[in-house]
């Protein structure tokens, strides 16, 4: 176990190491440097100010000095932002969109299994169908159009439920309370609810069909343990393996969610990163992203075989 | 014989065989929402391809007496103003109308779509074909390199893409097709892979088919129903990338619109011209809406699994 995690991890390493080659020869293929101003300064000035940041040496030089600052998990000063470094930016980001991950996928697991469980129990009626085509709509309408018009619902016109207004804030932060949270989660989540539910949904039919359910059945036990101990353990497998996909869903969903409602996350960083030019920045949250879905992936796969005894690690 | 037998037995023979194809055709058009599904999409099309026969308006008139009107129907009755005319959906910030706008964003969205999938088709199927025919080393090396870019979301190398190219019109399309033919890839060569070895070709090479006829009769439908499957896919994560681009503001520029930046418009308006909004992220889901389950209805109809 330990030595194909070890193995699988050295493994991962030359993967994340192609990443970074290609971020850095593709932050050098863009046109313009990072000091290119209006106003030209002088030629003595741009000299020591590329000397600064070794932009005068030989390409080659600078991929070294790059990958050494990276082990140490330096990604180099950000071009726009003044005074900051990518990593600090990245720092202060990555609390905030964690917490938005984190309450999403949570959220997306417990709608996604009850959901999926539910539809199986009852396949080919008509809760089933409707479940499934709400699914696929879930699953294709995008969250840039959900996030405005559930804004539109609940924070601009209001809703009222048993006579109480609960008219949500449609932007802002404010250091995480709840009230702000809750309709960038529901937007983040709604996708994955929808993707969850049908993979489950499809595992549960397998499962209910297999000889080990049907003994179970024909032992007599009661309906409920069948499905809570002996079903949704092999059903919620796949889910396992969905893991590492889903935050990158969830990722990819928080450069909108975090852009719409005004959340000073990475994803925000990312997106006026990409609008301002700031190649590094940019670079940065990529190279961080991959690095986190590699892992996730791998610990994706490590959980998988340490749930399911027939999976056998090489 | 018995007359009864004999008649079982001449009908028997008169059964026609069923092609791979017409059994799918029918399979497919059994399927309620496929069929609703290819109606909406070809009435969409249509309205997008004959965009500027279909509204007195072009996509860039400005008409500043009606600035963020709501269109005469509009069910709400303290609308700001009401732009009249044909304007069937209302007019936008600056006095456009909206209709016409929106059909022209299906312009771009849909061959953006069209586009990119041809591209990630090309790259794909020639990549997973390589590999899966060549196998081996080589196959293991390529296939590598596609785990490496599945590792990163697709839609950050999209956006770098776009930061370098500097938001060209043209390249958008392509270095969307780029990034989504990994899948594809993947598809093709796992279909490959496994259709080399199959009995059923190794019983149609001991009874003595060409190999060209094997190619065509027993490799090809087999690879190309999970292709075309992936392909009716394809177009609406495409249609997507692109208008999740021009909605944060790294695609089409403006007086040229799609989706995507119809309803970052919308977003910006919609508590007082919520129409802005409505309309063509109505559009939009509908439109990939119906994509998914032409996808859905394609997979059921060609997955010879089911039978």
């Amino acid at each position: 176990m330990i030595s194909y995690a070890a193995r699988r991890f050295l493994g991962a390493l030359p993967t994340l190491f192609i990443i970074v080659t290609l971020a850095f020869f593709m932050m050098r293929l863009a046109p313009g440097g990072p000091f290119d101003t209006q106003r030209r300064l002088p030629p003595e000035i741009e000299r020591n100010v590329e000397a600064a940041y070794n932009l005068d040496k030989p390409l080659y030089q600078q991929y070294a000095l790059y990958l050494g600052r990276l082990a140490h998990l330096d990604f180099g000063p950000s071009f726009k932002n003044k005074d900051f470094t990518v990593t600090q930016l990245i720092a202060e980001g990555l609390p905030v969109s964690a917490r938005l991950a984190a309450a999403a996928i949570a959220l997306a697991i417990a709608f996604g299994v009850s959901l999926g469980v539910t539809a199986a129990l009852n396949q080919n009626r008509w809760s089933d169908h409707s479940t499934m085509t709400l699914a696929m709509m879930g699953i294709t309408i995008p969250t840039f159009v959900t996030a405005p018009i559930l804004t539109l619902i609940f924070g601009v016109y209001g809703v009222r439920i048993f006579g109480a207004d609960i008219t949500l804030p449609v932007a802002g932060w404010e250091g995480g309370a709840i009230k702000n949270m809750i309709l960038p989660v529901i937007v983040l989540a709604l996708p994955q609810i929808a993707i969850i539910a049908r993979l489950v949904r499809g595992s549960t039919i397998e499962v209910l069909h297999s000889n080990y359910v049907r003994t179970a059945r024909a032992k007599g036990l009661p309906s409920h343990s069948i499905i809570l101990r002996h079903v949704l353990r092999a059903a919620l497998m796949p889910l396992v393996s969905y893991l590492g996909p889903a935050i990158a869903g969830l990722l990819t969903g928080s450069l909108i969610v975090e852009q719409i409602f005004g959340i000073p996350g990475i994803g925000r960083y990312f997106v006026q990163g990409a609008i301002n030019r700031d190649y590094t920045l940019v670079m940065g949250v990529l190279i961080y992203y991959a690095a986190f879905i590699i892992l996730l992936n791998l610990l994706a796969d490590i959980l998988y075989a340490v749930l399911d005894p027939r999976v056998r690690l090489r | 014989m018995s007359a009864a037998e004999a008649d079982v037995v001449t009908r028997f023979v008169e059964i026609e065989g069923r092609s791979l194809w017409s059994d799918a055709r029918r399979r497919l058009l059994r399927n309620r929402a496929t069929v609703i599904s290819l109606i909406v999409l070809t009435v969409i099309a249509l309205m997008a391809l004959f965009a500027p026969d279909l509204s007195r308006y072009a996509y860039d008139d400005q008409d500043y007496n009606v600035v963020s009107c709501a269109p005469d129907w509009w069910p709400d009755r303290h609308a700001g103003c009401y732009a009249g005319g044909s304007h069937w959906f209302g007019t936008d910030s600056v006095g456009r109308d909206l209709f016409v706008r929106v059909l022209y964003g299906a312009r771009v969205s849909l061959s953006v779509g069209l586009i990119a999938t041809i591209v990630s088709l090309l790259i794909g199927v020639i990549y997973g074909a390589t590999a899966g025919y060549l196998g081996g080393r080589i196959d293991a090396m390529m296939m590598r390199f596609v785990d490496v870019l599945y590792s990163i979301p697709y839609i950050f190398l999209v956006i770098i893409l776009m930061t370098i190219f500097d938001r060209n019109f043209f390249l958008l399309f392509v270095a969307i097709g780029a990034v989504e033919w990994l899948t594809m890839a993947r598809i093709v060569r796992g279909q490959t892979l496994s259709i080399k070895h199959k009995e059923f070709i190794e019983a149609a090479r001991a009874s003595g088919v060409s190999t060209f006829d094997i190619i065509r009769r027993h490799v090809i439908p087999n690879v190309f129903g999970p292709v075309v499957v992936y392909v009716t896919l394809t177009v609406p994560s495409a249609i997507l990338a692109e208008s999740f681009l021009s909605f944060l503001g790294l695609g089409i520029q403006e007086p040229l619109t799609s989706w995507g930046v119809l309803i970052a418009d919308g977003k910006d308006q919609m508590a007082t011209a919520p129409w802005l909004l409505i309309f063509p992220a109505a559009f939009m889901s509908i439109t990939l809406l119906s994509f998914n389950f032409i996808g859905d209805g394609l997979r059921d109809a060609l997955d010879p699994k089911d039978r």
